[in-house]
């Protein structure tokens, strides 16, 4: 008796699969009403209106050409630094470990500022001298590398945690040196993390707004991105419009996050 | 002697395996056994200049190779799991060692085939490695350690994750690969059987020391 009593005593299973269902449903429907709600109060007239406006197609045509720029800059830098973080012990890595996520900690605006006193400094004005950067495009596309390149060091470092390193040992006796290694089997593997990377830099740039505004302006037809079009319309009373280019970047984040899954998911062999 | 040991002393954190001597001639296969963590997996690596040497030499055909680099030593190395090159072809994989010395075409595909009939994966070479079974992969692994004719080659448990009849035709490829080639090799194992059918030379790795087995002198 005493066994069927302990047997007994295990209980059941519905709270607990009840109590994490719900939080997880009611996150989902969460970001789900937002983007119903979103659908809800445009109409494709609106989107047609958004999209005649000249200032809004320049903010579309800067944002898609600086996310992309940034991208491509940012995973030019993320695989080195990733493949060094994930590959080598050094002296002061934890340091350095540390500086590589303050992007992704910082507030937005505090990157901006930043950003706007690094160029007020003597290096700062001598690179001005050369290229405008503060207020022009060029700020633009620094503001959202400065974020978007942390991102896509971060999962380039991930990617070659995964990646066996005894692969590259092999190659090493087999007459390579470490470049050719790298160059011919570690980046090979990698190919999927290194557009993985790239597609969140991409997104993460497109949506970046705080270092933007502050270091760039949001002036129209010269630094305007999509962010500072939602920002500019809704300042003006416009909602209409501001919900419709919202709707925009939704719609391009969504893809991106699409062929992120998508890749993901061969990757894992599925 | 192929390859000679001369006082070797390796140092790698707390690990310490001091005054390793050992010479093998042509077509000698030394098996070295020895518990978990013994060292024989880094006295291998050591040989193919993967980890440094605190003290002592390595000749290789009367060469000094202990500080030379891995690519320059022309010993192959066959690690555990064979760990192919797994965006490659199997054809790929066997070819690798000659595309990086930049040999002619030609001349690559006659040793692929050469080294395909050898291991009998002439059949596979089109495909990629990650549907190969486990024979079939220390195979390849094997071939592409054999590609550039080294003269020592290096084996790393290779035996170890097969069931008993795949087990049992590696023997054989291993013993026919010794044969044809001529190579001398360095073969890492647990099980006493496998050494038995395979070794020329035993040796065990105990207490930080490298020692003959059945009272035969390391040299």
């Amino acid at each position: 008796m005493e066994a069927v009593d302990r047997r007994a005593s295990v209980g059941s299973d519905v709270p607990f699969f009840a109590t994490f269902a719900t939080l997880s449903i009611a996150y989902v429907l969460l970001i789900v009403a937002l983007l119903a709600a979103d659908v809800s109060y445009t109409s494709f007239a609106d989107l047609l209106d958004a999209l005649e406006s000249e200032e809004i197609r320049y903010s579309i045509r800067l944002s898609f050409i600086s996310c992309t720029i940034t991208a491509i800059l940012s995973v030019w830098f993320a695989i080195p630094i990733g493949y060094l973080m994930s590959r080598y012990e050094f002296r002061g890595k934890a340091l350095v470990d540390g500086i590589l996520d303050i992007p992704i900690v910082l507030p937005p605006m505090v990157i901006g500022l930043s950003l706007l006193i690094l160029f007020q400094t003597a290096p700062g004005r001598a690179v001005e001298s050369v290229i405008p950067v503060t207020f022009h495009v060029p700020s633009v596309i620094l503001a959202q590398f400065s974020v978007a390149c942390a991102f896509a060091v971060r999962s380039m470092r991930i990617t070659f945690d995964q990646i066996d390193p005894r692969s590259e040992t092999v190659a090493l006796t087999l007459g390579c040196n470490r470049g050719m290694a790298f160059r011919r089997v570690a980046l090979p593997e990698a190919g999927r993390g290194v557009l993985s990377a790239g597609t969140l830099a991409w997104a993460r740039a497109l949506g970046e707004f705080g270092p933007i505004l502050v270091f760039s302006g949001a002036t129209r037809m010269r630094t305007e991105v999509l962010p500072s079009t939602v920002f500019l319309e809704l300042s003006v009373g416009n909602i209409e419009a501001a919900v419709a280019v919202s709707l925009l970047m939704v719609t391009a984040a969504v893809v991106v996050l699409v062929i992120t899954r998508l890749v993901g998911m061969r990757r894992r062999g599925w | 002697m192929v390859i000679r040991l001369e006082g070797v002393c390796i140092r790698i954190g707390s690990f310490e395996l001091t005054d390793v001597e050992l010479a093998l001639d042509s077509g000698e296969y030394a098996v070295l056994m020895g518990r978990t963590g013994c060292g024989k997996t880094t006295l291998l690596e050591c040989l193919c200049g993967l980890k440094p040497l605190a003290s002592g030499k390595i000749l290789l055909d009367g060469r000094d190779i202990s500080h030379a680099r891995p690519g320059e030593r022309g010993i192959g190395y066959v690690p555990q799991e064979g760990v192919l090159f797994p965006t490659m072809s199997v054809r790929h994989n066997l070819s690798f060692a000659l595309d990086v010395q930049r040999r002619g075409a030609r001349e690559i595909d006659e040793r692929v085939r050469e080294l395909a009939d050898l291991l009998s994966v002439s059949h596979l070479l089109e495909r990629g490695v990650r549907g190969l079974s486990g024979g079939e992969r220390q195979r390849v692994a094997l071939g592409r350690a054999l590609a550039a004719r080294p003269s020592v080659l290096c084996l790393d448990e290779p035996l170890s994750a097969l069931d008993d009849q795949t087990r049992e035709e590696m023997i054989a490829v291993l013993e026919s690969v010794r044969e044809q080639t001529g190579v001398t090799a360095f073969h890492v194992t647990h099980n006493r059987a496998e050494a038995e059918r395979l070794a020329t030379r035993t040796f065990v790795i105990e207490g930080g020391t490298l020692t003959a087995a059945g009272g035969e002198s390391p040299r």
